[in-house]
This record gives structure tokens, C-alpha cells and sequence, in this order.
């Protein structure tokens, strides 16, 4: 029989009226064992009154996201053998630039209120009526707009993102990706509406390209570039205006 | 002093242009200051610029040079970020040939004095 490890581990507690504290649990090591798996022993086994969200368990949702070791990660897809590295102990905290509601579980409504104000919603072309619009796969735009239709709203990139911490204003990348997305879809009737969504303050010229977003995006995504691509097409629409 | 948890390369290249930025904009005022002195007193200007002989002051223009290169280079690297819509392999062969350009060009400045 081997002997059992353990792994330390710090959790923030208290919801958003608490000044946050943390408590440290010893949690049994094992094989392949994900964030997740750690901080659902402790909610199972250590303290049943421990908040935090989960859904799929296998990267689809996007709902598990922690701060962990200061870093925002999808903690159902992050191996706590990666995290842990030389470090003596796990620290798991919520979201960051987000709310807490309890423990590690985020508000995550400013979020997607941001997708919403960035227009992130579709402008038809056509109705149910007519016939579907072909698409064509192998054009430049929709290679853009498909760069960034994976996104699983798991809001890491908005926890990465600095420009968040200090513009509460500012949409964040995931709204400004997908704004970006829809502006390159063939089947999108009003890309002014976009522009004028994005460009206002808190639009995509507060982006100060960091590339946290890029760097931390699970799925490998790459919002910086999206927004740089808004950045453009805005002066575009400047120029031409103003020509 | 704490580690920056999430600092990457392109988090580290973004903090260098501020705080590089920041320091040039505190110099230039006192650059601007003695540059006026050439106009209003020349005698002033002359007993200055006799400092700059001084060890200590060359090492402070060292980093002044330094600044303004690191912001420059920090510019041309955002605007190319933004403006050009390069994939990564592209991006990667710009900043070798940038890179390459830049160690042939310092070989000759090296032989030239």
C-alpha cells in the first residue's frame, strides 16, 4: 500500500457583504486529478457549505472558472500537477472584475450584460420567410468570424484582463470577440450598429492590447486580435465618414 | 515582494512601454527646461552642460537612451499589433527579420566606432 499525499490548499470564503477570508483544507492527491476534483472533495467530504459552479466537467459550459494561483482558469480542464508546479500550496479564489455571490462562486451578470452592450446579438439579413443565405466557407471574413465562434463564456478572459480592473466600463474581451465575429458574418445586416456599440467609451479603443485575454483564453482563442480587428474597421469607418 | 501571477510576454512588453512612457514624460519637461536656457541664459546652459562629463550622468543618459528605445521600439511593436491583421507565423518572421536586421546594423555601428 502507498503512502497517502496530500495537496494544501487556500479557498477564499465569504460572500460579497464579507471581508473575504480563507480557509486551509489538506485535500488526498491522485492521478490526472483536476482543480475541480479538489474543490469538489472539499464541498463532499471537508465542508458541505461550500459555494462554488459547475456544469459539464469536460471544458463545453464554461461555468467552472476560478482564479487559481492568481490565474483564471477553467479548473475542470487544469491538472492540478500543472498548477501546483514548485509551489507549496493551491490558493482558489473567484473570478476576478466580477462580484462574488459566496465563496467561489462569481456574479457573473455584468458579464454577459457587457454582451448585450457591445450588440453582441444578431441583425438578420433575411427572414424565416426566405430562403437561407449560402455562406461561403472558404472567404476571408468568415475565416474571422470563425476564429472566434468556440467561445464557451467562461469569463477567463475577463478575470485576466487589467483594463477590466481599472475601466468598470470597459466590455472586456469575450463581448468585444463576439461583436467582432458577428461584424465578419455574411448574414449580419447592421455592422454600424456594431461599430457604433463598440466604439463608445468603455468600446474597443480602451483595449490597451495587454494580451492577457489571449494568453489565458482555454480554448485558444484570440480576442486581443478580434479587437484590434474592431480598432480597424472603426478608423475605417472614421476615415471614410470624415473623407 | 509577491510574484506577478499573470505575468506572460506580451503583459511584460505592454508594462515596459507605460512605465518607459511614464519616465520619458517626467524627463522631457526638464529636457524642454535646459534646452530653453540656450535662448534665455547661455552661461547657465554651458555651467549644465559641464555635468554632463560626470560618471553618474552618463549612466542616468544610458537609461534615458534605453527609455526612449524601449518606447519606440514598444510603439512600432503596438501599431503593428493593431494595424497589421498578420496570423502568428507572420508575426514571428517580422520579429526575426526586425531582430536580425537589428544585430547586422549594431555589427557595423560596433566597427564604425
Amino acid at each position: 500500500m502507498t503512502e497517502e499525499t496530500t495537496i494544501k490548499v487556500r479557498v477564499q470564503r465569504g460572500t460579497a457583504d464579507d471581508t473575504p477570508r480563507f480557509d486551509r483544507f489538506e485535500v488526498p492527491a491522485h492521478d490526472s486529478q483536476t482543480v475541480l476534483d479538489v474543490v469538489s472533495w472539499i464541498q463532499q467530504h471537508a465542508d458541505p457549505g461550500l459555494t462554488y459552479r459547475f456544469a459539464c466537467r469536460v471544458g463545453m459550459c464554461g461555468s467552472c472558472a476560478m482564479m487559481v494561483n492568481g490565474v483564471p482558469r477553467w479548473t475542470c480542464r487544469t491538472h492540478v500537477r500543472k498548477v501546483l508546479g514548485d509551489a507549496a500550496e493551491i490558493e482558489i479564489r473567484p473570478l476576478r472584475n466580477l462580484p462574488v455571490i459566496k465563496d467561489l462562486a462569481a456574479d457573473l451578470d455584468p458579464f454577459f450584460d457587457k454582451w448585450v452592450a457591445a450588440e453582441g446579438r444578431h441583425h438578420p439579413t433575411r427572414t424565416r420567410h426566405d430562403p437561407i443565405a449560402p455562406v461561403d466557407p472558404g472567404s476571408a471574413e468568415r475565416a474571422q468570424a470563425s476564429a472566434g465562434i468556440e467561445c464557451i463564456n467562461c469569463a477567463v478572459c475577463y478575470a485576466a484582463c487589467d483594463t477590466v480592473t481599472g475601466n468598470p466600463d470597459y466590455l472586456g474581451p469575450a463581448a468585444l470577440q463576439r461583436a467582432w465575429t458577428l461584424f465578419n458574418d455574411a448574414k449580419e445586416a447592421d455592422r454600424d450598429a456594431i461599430l457604433d456599440a463598440v466604439t463608445g467609451p468603455g468600446g474597443c479603443t480602451s483595449c490597451h492590447s495587454m494580451g492577457s485575454c489571449t494568453a489565458y483564453c482555454p480554448n485558444d482563442l484570440d480576442p486581443m486580435s478580434a479587437i484590434a480587428g474592431l480598432k480597424r474597421a472603426a478608423a475605417r469607418r472614421y476615415f471614410r465618414k470624415a473623407g | 515582494m509577491r510574484a506577478v501571477p499573470r505575468a506572460h510576454p506580451l503583459w511584460l512588453a505592454y508594462i515596459l512601454h507605460r512605465l518607459s512612457g511614464l519616465g520619458l514624460a517626467l524627463f522631457l519637461p526638464a529636457h524642454f527646461w535646459v534646452l530653453s536656457q540656450a535662448m534665455t541664459n547661455p552661461a547657465r546652459l554651458d555651467a549644465f552642460l559641464e555635468l554632463t562629463g560626470m560618471p553618474l550622468v552618463k549612466l542616468a543618459e544610458t537609461g534615458l537612451v534605453f527609455l526612449l528605445a524601449v518606447h519606440f521600439f514598444g510603439g512600432l511593436r503596438l501599431m503593428a499589433l493593431e494595424w497589421l491583421p498578420w496570423s502568428a507565423p507572420q508575426k514571428s518572421l517580422a520579429a526575426a527579420a526586425t531582430a536580425g536586421a537589428f544585430l547586422v546594423s549594431t555589427l557595423f555601428l560596433m566597427r564604425a566606432i
